[in-house]
């Protein structure tokens, strides 16, 4: 489903990925884990399409197509979704009329009928109950007054009402309490499916109890170092990241 | 507020504009008082210029250096429909259009046109114009308008609908309009100001008494083209009223609106919204007045702009706290978006405090448009330019919608759409 090769990415003359590859089957779990600094959320951006990031070397396909090659739009559109770590705040922008523009947007890319207002308020009030998101808050403007916990539950509403092929979850449970957690989780695991992946970028193995990951990595200084099964998670969580670093120094 | 800059010599320009336009607009035998003290201030003070405080970023050549006519007043034109259910007055460059209004009748209400049968004893009592020159202009050639009078505790199912039309070429139009409310009565007026492709100066006036109990809304909304527009509106309030003023400036070559009100009675509530978009070479400019003269009253005023290409805004806020105005809360919202490095933003809140138990706040925000939040309307599957809609449409919703009719904000959101991607 996505296939990442040696992929090289800049932010201001500074070089941040520096190689990285990875191979995304459809249904897996893969989680990215690693020491601050090391990447994790320039891949995030890099692969929704963040202009501020310079491709300077590499390959990311999404399926058949050059992801690199599609607009910001176009990649939501074939199925990638980022829950971003920082939500923004649009004052003015109520998210269902927000988010009835996005699902009519990716529809009419497809070459499908505007959802009808009917159907789209059914699919609202089922899929914001995956995440426990108060039907008030899907009438305000996105994100706007949301606490922290409500924006990340309003990104994995999102993702629900989007049906992405391709979910990248950015830190969504930093900061977090335990009963937020569980719901982001929760809502999560409602949407995996055999045709659906999910990437999850996070520095504590704590949500990876929740969202059980078929494989983790290690990304450091811009490469994925180490790849394992979820027990690789445990490890990191009990010896921290010294042993990595030493062992790619090695 | 007063013109300090004298001249002893009468520049040649100066006599060259009002040689033309009092040989046009001659011969109005109303108001001889306020029109010997007008053309005082115009003898007697300089046009303004770049050392006139209130015009200091308001370029005047666009109205002095033109020869106006008066129009003939019977152009046919196509009048934009907005149906409202209002009773519709119409004014073709500067005079009233039997042909295209409502009977100057309703219930409740006592509607004259300005300067007919006896003179009105409201009008010039609150306007600015032995210290304002462009007012002092209007009150020395206005030769139309209405005097709308509101009835002790009529409260007026229907809106007014003022449309002034300036279509002639190289026509001026002054009017002046009075409305009057008396003690508890209510009323909506929805002014429409529309300009065709040519090149026309509109000088429109007009003094609001809002009475004790009274509520009254005006709804402004401008759309010019070539136009040159000075709108000026006075209002003064007495005790336990309502004001609400919302200005639209859609488009046009040149604006200079006034909006001065007094708040002279006690527990007063006035709101004033504004929103302006120019691009091209347009230029607006918003200057405001509010003047807190008694205690325990409150304003609320927000003015949002979007500028871009050559365009020019002007937002110029003045909040006067008078001694005795204890207990004010006055609140003043100016927020603009530049799009480009040639547009200009001029952003100017004053306030003046003199009583010490009030509550008071202004904010002036003038930048660009929020990047981070258009990255992530696209990572939503939105196109770039259905993103940049919305977010326009969001900036200004707080301001369109204090348009009192839904049919207002929708005409406004439409056209808007269609300015910022013409």
């Amino acid at each position: 489903m996505l296939h990442i090769k040696d992929l090289h990415a800049n932010i201001d003359g500074t070089e941040i990925l520096k190689g990285l590859s990875l191979d995304i089957k459809p249904g897996e779990i893969h989680a990215i884990m690693g020491p601050n600094g090391s990447g994790k959320s320039t891949l995030a951006s890099v692969l929704a399409g963040n202009e501020d990031y310079e491709i300077t070397g590499g390959s990311v396909t999404f399926g058949d197509k050059d992801l690199l090659d599609l607009s910001t739009e176009d990649r939501a559109r074939e199925g990638l979704f980022l829950a971003f770590q920082y939500p923004v705040e649009i004052p003015g922008v109520s998210n269902i009329n927000f988010l009835r523009t996005a699902v009519n947007e990716i529809r009419q890319y497809k070459g499908e009928e505007p959802m009808s207002a009917g159907d789209f308020l059914k699919l609202v009030k089922e899929r914001s109950a995956l995440v426990e998101l108060d039907g008030k808050l899907a009438n305000r403007s996105v994100n706007e007054g949301f606490s922290g916990g409500e924006k990340k539950r309003n990104e994995v509403f999102q993702m629900a009402m989007l049906e992405p092929k391709l979910a990248i979850l950015d830190e969504t449970d930093s900061g977090l309490d335990i009963d937020a957690l569980k719901i982001v989780a929760q809502g999560v695991n409602a949407m995996r499916s055999p045709e659906r992946s999910f990437v999850v970028i996070t520095h504590y193995q704590r949500l990876l109890d929740y969202i059980v990951p078929d494989f983790v990595h290690v990304l450091y200084k811009g490469k994925i170092v180490k790849s394992g099964s979820k027990e690789l998670a445990l490890e990191l969580e009990a010896r921290g990241y010294d042993w990595i670093k030493e062992e790619v120094s090695a | 507020m007063m013109t300090t800059e004298t001249v002893n010599v009468q520049d040649e320009k100066k006599s060259a504009f009002l040689g033309s336009i009092s040989s046009a607009f001659q011969g109005a035998e109303t108001y001889a008082t306020l029109r010997k003290s007008a053309w005082d201030t115009l003898s007697k003070f300089a046009i303004p210029g770049t050392k006139t405080e209130a015009w200091k970023y308001t370029r005047v050549g666009k109205v002095i250096n033109h020869s106006w006519m008066k129009s003939h007043g019977n152009s046919q034109i196509n009048l934009p429909e907005i149906a409202i259910g209002g009773l519709r007055y119409v004014f073709v460059d500067g005079l009233f259009r039997a042909d295209l209004s409502d009977e100057l009748t309703y219930p409740g209400l006592n509607i004259r046109r300005t300067g007919e049968n006896a003179e009105n004893n409201l009008l010039g009592t609150l306007s600015n114009h032995q210290g304002d020159w462009f007012e002092a202009l209007n009150a020395a050639f206005f030769n139309d308008g209405l005097v709308i009078e509101v009835d002790k505790n009529a409260q007026i199912d229907r809106p007014v609908h003022l449309v002034f039309f300036t279509s002639e070429e190289n026509t001026a139009s002054f009017s002046r309009n009075v409305l009057s409310l008396q003690e508890s009565s209510s009323l909506h007026v929805f002014t429409h100001y529309i300009g065709s492709e040519h090149s026309t100066f509109s000088s429109v006036v007009t003094e609001a008494f809002v009475g004790k109990n009274a509520a009254l809304k005006i709804d402004k909304i401008q759309e010019g083209n070539e136009t040159a527009f000075h709108h000026v509106d006075w209002t003064k309030q007495d005790r336990d009223s309502r004001f609400d003023i919302t200005t639209v400036t859609l488009k046009s070559s040149w604006v200079r609106n006034d909006l001065n009100i007094r708040v002279a009675g006690e527990n007063c509530h006035s709101s004033l919204t504004g929103a302006y978009l120019p691009s091209g070479k347009e230029h607006v400019d918003n200057h405001t007045m509010v003047d807190h003269m008694v205690p325990n009253c409150e304003s609320d005023e927000k003015y949002k702009g979007i500028v871009r290409e050559n365009a020019t805004a002007v937002f110029n806020g003045k909040v006067f706290v008078r001694p005795d105005a204890q207990k004010t809360n006055a609140f003043q919202q100016n927020a603009n978006i530049v799009l480009d490095d040639t547009a200009t933003m001029f952003s100017k809140p004053e306030l003046e405090i003199y009583a010490d138990d009030v509550k008071c706040s202004h904010g002036s925000t003038t930048g660009q448009f929020d990047e981070e939040a258009v990255f992530y309307l696209r990572a939503r599957g939105i196109g770039e330019v259905m993103a940049r809609k919305l977010l326009v449409e969001a900036f200004l919703a707080d301001v369109i919608t204090t348009l009192s009719d839904e049919r207002l904000q929708t005409y406004c959101t439409e056209k808007i759409q269609q300015l910022m991607h013409s």
